[in-house]
């Protein structure tokens, strides 16, 4: 008897401990609200940093709601685990971060924290952000409480049991978050390390371009691997890549820069976004991240120089079904001389037909490309009216043999369902007019 | 040669299987309504309605079009008995030179179709693809709601048994 009230003892002891201990794991404090600062506080140069670096963060992507207005969040993130709704984050008092002092704010983007003491979950890409210097972090901070505060109440999350408590995410951060700031290497350029910190830290690449495990963290050994996001897939930038021509430190800057590429062609579906939003950064920030990943991507691999321009990749039988549709519906433009980026790309050069599976190809057929405004950009018709789900598997294959040497792909009639399930939402090739961080106008007065 | 169904008749067509219907439409049957603007789905000009759904027929070619029913301008309603959707354009006065303005009603008629009262920012959102370099958006925009309206009352008198 006695024995068992020992063991019970000791069993009391390890689940109140064990308690204890996840709660102190769990646990974060409240940080104090403050008066929301008045925006003149802040030093102009100090904004203006900040600026350049959001857009480098792509933070206008996530934080804005299609038509909704800029960071005021609201925009649905499907996840494997439920939809995650982004929050508000202008200097609204009460629905926004108008409260955070910039230690809370400090701590969101490090730890993954917000100022009530709540984990965050990791769509919010603090395992990047974790990065980040506090210099920078404090432009940011300057930068968001400057905007016009807006009114606009965060959307509940739907997750399900037990996701939907955030206490685990602190389980989750013991697993997959390494603190502390980027450690430069002094075996690199100083230009070098500047990528490196950009392309880790706040540009978060790794977010959408590396697989993910069954926790949703990303897999360490398999950086920048390529992944599926959104029903697009965000291609392998790595020495994996499927892009027909090896990507090359200037190919990477233009593309980067001017959201196309004449060896690639043009950035779309969530690309489009990150590419305008670096069009307006500093140069050399952007020549920066392109020298940081051409090394990621390494010399081109043996046998993978490029098609050769002026044959088809691979001898396409001319009577398969798809044929004489690429002839008349796309060839007139595809086909053309006249100049990137207003003729469509060379198809042997296109990565989404060279890609594991059809899904871009599809949403690029289907959906079409709009032209951005105010600016010199590509445009292309969507056909989702004109074909039906088999005309543009015919489409699909044929295109595949005749311009990819890769062998042909499984499961296009799947892909060209989904695709057409998603082909509104796929839509997202033009950034709305109010969403970005810094038109010309914003960027000259901060 | 194919069998193609259009305004309701059908038309022995005899062309290549990758000809773009426009040319078809224009050339071989003279339905000119649809105009030829950028022969690169760029513009919209030429935009006709295949079941139910507005296609750009420069760059839709007959094989894509088997057992499809397609519906040009001429389909809508004539001079003498315009459809809702021309007459709205009449009234508000939409066209300045014209070109773009077949196009744009047939974009708008297919719209109207599946979604009887639209607005202004759907009404944008469904037109973007179509140009018109004149600049007769807005009146644009008011046709398309009078339109809407039109179609409306039409069938309102019709369920009260008048006379269409």
């Amino acid at each position: 008897m006695s024995k068992l009230r020992v063991l019970a003892a000791i069993a009391f002891v390890v689940v109140i401990a064990a308690a204890i201990a996840a709660f102190a794991i769990a646990w974060r404090p409240v940080i104090a609200a403050i008066e929301p600062p008045a925006p003149q506080s802040f030093d102009r140069a100090l904004v203006k940093r900040g600026r350049d670096l959001a857009a480098i963060g792509n933070c206008n992507d996530c934080h804005t709601a299609p038509g909704g207005k800029a960071f005021a969040g609201g925009l649905p993130v499907p996840t494997p685990f439920g939809t995650v709704y982004s929050s508000n984050i202008t200097p609204d008092p009460d629905s926004g971060i108008g409260r955070w002092s910039e230690a809370a704010f400090r701590r969101a983007m490090r730890f993954g924290v917000d100022r009530a003491g709540h984990h965050l979950y990791p769509t919010f890409p603090y395992d990047h952000f974790t990065n980040v210097t506090d210099e920078d972090d404090r432009a940011l901070y300057a930068f968001l409480m400057t905007r016009p505060a807006v009114r606009a109440t965060d959307h509940p999350n739907e997750l399900s049991f037990p996701f939907n408590q955030r206490f685990i995410i602190a389980g989750w951060k013991l697993l997959f978050l390494k603190g502390g700031t980027y450690k430069v290497d002094r075996s690199q350029s100083a230009e070098w390390n500047r990528g490196a910190y950009l392309v880790d830290g706040l540009a978060h690449c790794g977010a959408c371009h590396t697989p993910r495990n069954g926790l949703g963290a990303e897999e360490a050994n398999a950086s920048f691997s390529g992944a599926n996001v959104e029903n697009w897939h965000a291609y392998a930038i790595n020495a994996q890549s499927h892009a027909p021509v090896p990507w090359t430190q200037d190919a990477l800057f233009h593309y980067l820069r001017d959201g196309w590429d004449a060896d690639h062609g043009t950035a779309r579906g969530p690309m489009a976004e990150v590419t305008a939003n670096l069009s307006s950064v500093p140069e050399s920030d952007v020549r920066a991240i392109a020298l940081y990943m051409a090394s990621v991507f390494g010399p081109p691999p043996q046998g993978r120089d490029g098609p050769a321009k002026g044959n088809g990749a691979q001898a396409a039988a001319a009577d398969q079904p798809g044929a004489a549709i690429y002839q008349a519906a796309c060839a007139t433009c595809h086909e053309s001389d006249r100049p990137l980026p207003y003729s469509g790309i060379d198809l042997r050069l296109s990565t989404a037909l060279s890609a594991p599976d059809p899904r871009n190809a599809a949403n690029v057929i289907l959906s079409g490309i709009r032209p951005v405004s105010g600016e010199r950009s590509p445009i292309m018709p969507g056909f989702a009216n004109s074909m039906t789900d088999d005309q543009l598997v015919a489409l699909l294959q044929y295109l595949r043999s005749r311009f990819s040497t890769r062998p042909p792909w499984s499961g296009v009639d799947q892909a060209v369902r989904n695709a057409r399930q998603t082909e509104t939402v796929a839509l997202k090739t033009s950034r709305g007019s109010d969403s970005a961080p810094g038109g010309l106008k914003q960027r000259d007065k901060p | 040669m194919m069998t193609l169904k259009i305004n309701g008749h059908d038309h022995e067509i005899d062309a290549d299987p990758d000809t773009p219907l426009l040319y078809v439409l224009r050339d071989d049957l003279k339905l000119n309504a649809a105009k030829f603007g950028c022969g690169l789905g760029q513009c919209g000009a030429c935009t006709v309605i295949v079941d139910g759904r507005a296609v750009l027929s420069c760059v839709t070619p007959l094989v894509l079009l088997k057992d499809k029913e397609v519906t040009t301008l001429e389909g809508l309603g004539t001079v003498d008995k315009p459809a809702p959707i021309q007459r709205a354009f009449m009234e508000e006065q939409a066209a300045q030179c014209g070109y773009c303005i077949a196009g744009m009603m047939m974009r708008a008629q297919a719209l109207l179709q599946r979604n009887p009262k639209p607005t202004d920012a759907q009404i944008r959102e469904e037109l973007q693809t179509n140009l018109c370099r004149c600049g007769t958006h807005m009146r644009i925009l008011r046709a398309v709601h009078r339109a809407a309206h039109l179609m409306d009352t039409a069938e309102l008198t019709n369920e009260k048994g008048s006379p269409r």
